[in-house]
């Protein structure tokens, strides 16, 4: 245990890292998430195999190119990354906020799917009762359909954290590897694995990451559990 | 309450087109399914957008086709009642009444969560979970929460139907008690000859998503050919009775009605108290004299007002004892060998043992007092 938690400050520094940049990916994409899911599940509009492609591209696309993509729309001479930088002091390109959008980017499909499934499996007949009750779409929408999909929201988050602890292609391609800056878990093992004698701190690294995955997925496990009781539908 | 519609829509091969008008305490949608009762239902709700039409209740349009209105579903203040209670699985029974609550301007709210929550039945129920509860305690709910939006009209879509035959005379005096107790007008949609007679002071016939005939229950159910073809032997003529006596000793009850006393198997409902009493025509025999040495107890005299001829096989006779109308369904043969025809005095005959509970809605007595 001791040697596991033995960790040099630059090893720290990327773990700590890690953690943020997958939190932050995490929550920032579920509000997008909600939104994308609920109009590939209920809407009719022009376009929506076009957005469902979109969507999923990054699962089928190289990391790679994913994040050369990302590089080019996003870095600094990029069209959005220039408008951004200019307007809203936003910069991705080196940054560990870069880090968080490639790894954003590339959980974002698992999220949707999980989102999307849930909200295709909520009963309309309730939110139709709802509305007879007097409640507006949009009272029906956070008072009856988001609680009901809470489950696979959270799934769904939990898909994007581990893919977020994960990624590495992307986010090496659109950010580079900047220890303290934008040097990720998976990034730090690589960068171990290519030194003479790193092989310690790789393998420290590995064990650290599993354990954090590991509990990411013991903790979606309790709240679908007490969310699940709460709503007695077994 | 006043409630207009004239309506044509389509839903795939089905076409409604479907006009009337109910202004009872509580107007019947009754028909086969497939006749369009739930679609029209569905309509009046809002869930459903007429392809054409007018739908307006107590002076307030809701939907007119020509004039481009139609207001959405929660702005129209009908509460629903639907077959599956659809009670929202993630609240509690308290939350759950409360909920249309919340959406009512507090000026607009006449309802009271205790009274509803007396008249229901349901103070126990209130900390649960929906998935505890049994089926007629959903229903009870359900009802609860429709009244609580404090609707202008109450729209029930066989609420009933789910329900095995202990449930359904545990919901039925509910139903009543609302009927009676709430200024609340109240449609219900329903395939039951049974529940239409006990419930509905006012019915709509519907087939084939046109209304063939509307009117006062009394007079819906005794046109036997309005009926469904399974249900045609359920109608007959309803009485409105009061309770006489209890006749202990053979654990009997008598009814007092114009056509005279009627003896029922024994209820449990207090001396004086009206009991609507359905007699079905095909429980009903004709003499034209007045019989001797027959077990059936009741005995009406009167005359032969009207007969119909149903299939060829079967008549269906209105028979007029002192202003009101028992209906008798007899085969073709027992007419032509009695030789009955319009004027002609005569006795209906019904035994006691054939009401049962469907023909008064209330619980019969087991065999004591």
């Amino acid at each position: 245990m001791n040697w596991l938690l033995d960790l040099t400050p630059d090893e720290w520094t990327a773990v700590r890292l890690s953690v943020k940049v997958a939190t932050v990916a995490m929550l920032a994409s579920v509000p997008p998430g909600i939104l994308i899911a609920y109009a590939l599940a209920r809407g009719r509009f022009w376009g929506k195999t076009l957005l469902n492609g979109i969507v999923h591209l990054p699962l089928v696309l190289p990391p790679v190119v994913t994040g050369y993509l990302l590089l080019l729309a996003f870095g600094r001479r990029g069209p959005v990354g220039a408008f951004l930088a200019e307007h809203f002091g936003i910069v991705f390109s080196f940054r560990w906020t870069g880090a968080a959008l490639a790894c954003g980017v590339m959980g974002f499909p698992l999220m949707v799917r999980a989102i999307r499934l849930s909200i295709e499996s909520v009963d309309r007949k309730l939110e139709a009762a709802a509305g007879t009750l007097g409640a507006s779409p949009l009272w029906v929408f956070s008072t009856v359909t988001l609680p009901l999909i809470l489950p696979g929201i959270i799934a769904g988050a939990i898909l994007s954290f581990a893919k977020a602890m994960g990624e590495f292609g992307a986010t090496i391609t659109f950010v580079s590897n900047i220890p303290g800056e934008t040097q990720t878990l998976p990034s730090a093992i690589y960068t171990f694995t290519q030194v003479p004698g790193g092989d310690e701190g790789a393998l420290r690294l590995t064990l650290i990451s599993i354990i954090i995955s590991m509990l990411a997925l013991v903790a979606s496990e309790v709240l679908a559990r007490r969310l699940g009781k709460r709503m007695d539908v077994e | 309450m006043t409630l207009s519609v004239d309506i044509r829509h389509r839903q795939g091969d089905f076409r409604i087109d479907a006009s009337f008008t109910g202004s009872g305490r509580l107007t019947a949608l009754f028909g086969p399914s497939g006749s369009g009762k739930s679609t029209l239902i569905n309509l009046i709700a809002g869930l459903i957008r007429p392809e054409e039409g007018r739908i307006e209740v107590d002076g307030k349009v809701l939907v007119d086709t020509k004039a481009g209105i139609f207001l959405p579903r929660h702005k129209r203040r009908i509460g629903m009642v639907f077959q599956d209670a659809r009670l929202f699985p993630h609240m509690s029974v308290r939350s759950n009444l409360l909920y249309g609550r919340w959406f009512t301007p507090a000026a607009e709210r006449y309802m009271d969560m205790d009274a509803i929550v007396n008249l229901l039945g349901i103070g126990a129920l209130l900390e649960r979970k929906p998935a505890r509860l049994s089926g007629g305690e959903k229903q009870r709910v359900a009802i609860g929460r429709a009244l609580l939006s404090s609707p202008r009209l109450l729209l029930m879509d066989e609420p009933l139907a789910s329900l095995d035959e202990a449930r359904k005379a545990e919901i039925m005096p509910y139903i009543e008690r609302l009927r009676d107790e709430m200024k609340i007008p109240i449609v219900y949609v329903s395939h039951s000859v049974a529940e239409v007679a006990r419930l509905a002071s006012d019915v709509v016939v519907l087939a084939q998503g046109k209304v063939t005939a509307s009117g006062p229950v009394s007079d819906i159910l005794q046109r036997l050919d309005l009926l469904p073809a399974g249900e045609r032997g359920e109608g007959g003529a309803l009485l409105e009775t009061v309770v006489l006596r209890h006749d202990a000793a053979f654990s009997m009850t008598v009814l007092g009605s114009p056509a005279g006393e009627i003896r029922v198997p024994g209820m449990n409902i207090p001396v004086g108290d009206p009991v609507r009493l359905r007699i079905r025509a095909r429980d009903v025999m004709i003499a034209t004299e007045p019989p001797s040495g027959l077990s059936a107890l009741n005995i009406l005299p009167g005359k032969v007002a009207s007969i119909a001829h149903g299939d060829g096989a079967e008549s269906e006779v209105c028979i007029d004892c002192n202003g009101v109308s028992v209906m008798s369904r007899i085969t073709e043969q027992s007419r032509q060998t009695l030789d009955l025809r319009p004027g002609l005095p005569v006795f209906a005959v019904v035994k006691t043992v054939s009401f049962d509970e469907t023909s008064t809605g209330k619980g019969m007595r087991e065999a004591h007092l």
